[in-house]
């Protein structure tokens, strides 16, 4: 009987091991500049920034708000729209493309409409100057900022809203 | 499955030639959407032992993937339509090169996108006005925003341009520029990617592509300029950029305050929003509906003495 119960107990641990383990989930940054900030908001500091297609492991979950960590010392809170949970592959080999044609666990970097492309288009269209788009894709506000902006115009976040 | 090996073996050449037609096939079936077809035809190939099971599996695959939507198109993607998008309208409708305007503009605006349910994209939310006296807007995907003077002059204060910047986003957010390409360009791009694998796209490819790519790009354009969005689409950005302001700390109430303003502005058979967006009452009306008890809008003096000192006298506090 106590052989038993022993049993049970052992195997429920185990069980549990198991769906830790199993729950240890990875997504890849789907954006430029991956931002992990140091808490779960865009007004909080930035503690490192990953490079597109780095694979994560989920540690926490808050609202829409994730941690992560790359496995190289870099941890902190990233929005989930810029997580895929698709592996990204930088430089796909023939293998990937077979996988990744299906769409459901790989997705490309650099295939289909990409830098290449853009560059043939304006070749094709040089009457469409990109100077603008440019200078605009420049122009980028930091969580200090922000957070300058708004208490100078004295806009108070609703709450939990951050 | 042995009689199967022997006529591989003894007929190569016309084997050949009957792979090379059901791939053909197959292909012309892929870019025509048809994965069903393409399924009855490797199905045929792999019953007759013509293609082997591995062969029928990969083309089915292929025929699956590109049967996918505008939902597919990767974030990275997504930022090369934007920039094209963005520099095609700039051509008919030149920037503002008020410096200090377009940072106000963006201090405004990515602090706004910073509380949407779809804050990163691929390259960031970025805006820019357009030296403009038509009353216009364009949202291009992955979030490079366009805002005319004109469209400027519709705002009595800060919060009413905080509400047309979080309208533009809600556009982002809910992908709306990308619903607008047409599912056989989406369905070329993706058999070309598809077939050609990892190799660099060789010229006839790579030109094959730029025309889906120029194809989508015209789409969206002629929407956001020409068309307009279904009315549910703009509901749906209404709605968002009410909820935008609300989380950040603006009054959604001048997101009707600005349609006000817009309905005295805009002139009937405009080329601008009068052409291409729902009527602003209507707009107001369905507003009203979803936000809880109308009040007037009123913002503390230093936040409205900013805005109308970046945006100078062409604002409508400054008429």
């Amino acid at each position: 009987m106590k052989a038993l119960k022993t049993g049970l107990v052992v195997g429920a641990v185990f069980l549990a091991a198991v769906t830790v383990w199993a729950a240890v989930q990875m997504m890849s940054i789907q954006v430029k500049n991956g931002q992990l900030r140091q808490r779960p908001s865009f007004l909080g500091p930035v503690a490192a920034t990953l490079a597109y297609g780095t694979r994560v492991s989920v540690t926490q979950q808050r609202g829409p708000w994730i941690n992560v960590d790359d496995g190289q010392g870099h941890v902190g809170w990233i929005h989930q729209s810029a997580l895929s949970e698709k592996q990204i592959v930088m430089n796909a080999g023939e293998a990937d493309v077979q996988s990744g044609a299906s769409g459901d666990e790989l997705a490309l970097a650099g295939k289909g409409f990409n830098a290449e492309v853009e560059a043939e288009f304006m070749e094709q269209n040089q009457d469409i100057d990109f100077t603008w788009v440019d200078w605009m894709e420049d122009v980028t506000v930091t969580p200090e900022q922000a957070i300058a902006f708004l208490a100078q115009g004295q806009v108070e976040p609703a709450q939990g809203g951050e | 499955m042995n009689t199967h090996q022997t006529k591989r073996t003894t007929r190569t050449p016309r084997r050949m030639a009957v792979v090379s037609a059901l791939i053909a096939v197959a292909v012309v079936a892929i870019a025509a959407g048809c994965a069903n077809l393409a399924k009855v035809g490797t199905q045929i190939g792999a019953d007759q032992g013509i293609i082997t099971d591995q062969q029928a599996e990969s083309i089915n695959r292929t025929a699956e993937a590109v049967e996918k939507s505008f939902q597919d198109i990767t974030p990275e993607q997504e930022y090369y339509i934007g920039r094209a998008v963005a520099a095609t309208i700039l051509d008919s409708h030149p920037a503002d090169q008020d410096k200090d305007a377009n940072l106000y503009l963006n201090r405004l605006g990515q602090t706004l996108a910073m509380a949407s349910d779809r804050p990163e994209t691929f390259g960031g939310y970025h805006f820019l006005l357009l030296d403009s006296d038509e009353i216009n807007a364009f949202a291009a995907p992955g979030g490079l925003i366009l805002v005319s003077r004109g469209l400027v002059r519709c705002c009595r204060s800060e919060d009413a341009l905080a509400a047309v910047l979080a309208h533009e986003i809600g556009h982002v957010q809910g992908k709306h520029g990308l619903q607008a390409i047409k599912k056989s360009r989406l369905t070329s791009a993706l058999a070309i990617l598809a077939v050609e694998g990892t190799r660099n796209l060789g010229g006839e490819k790579l030109v094959e592509l730029t025309e889906q790519f120029e194809g989508s790009i015209m789409d969206i354009t002629q929407t956001l300029v020409n068309s307009g969005y279904a009315r549910k689409l703009e509901k749906e950005a209404d709605q968002t950029a009410t909820t935008i302001l609300e989380r950040v700390g603006y009054n959604p109430n001048a997101l009707v305050e600005m349609l006000g303003e817009m309905k005295q502005r805009l002139e009937p058979g405009g080329l601008d929003f009068a052409k291409t967006h729902p009527d602003p009452q209507d707009r107001i009306n369905d507003i009203l509906g979803a936000v809880t008890g109308w009040q007037q809008v009123s913002e503390p003096e230093v936040r409205h003495q900013r805005f109308v000192a970046a945006m100078g006298s062409g604002t409508g506090s400054g008429e």
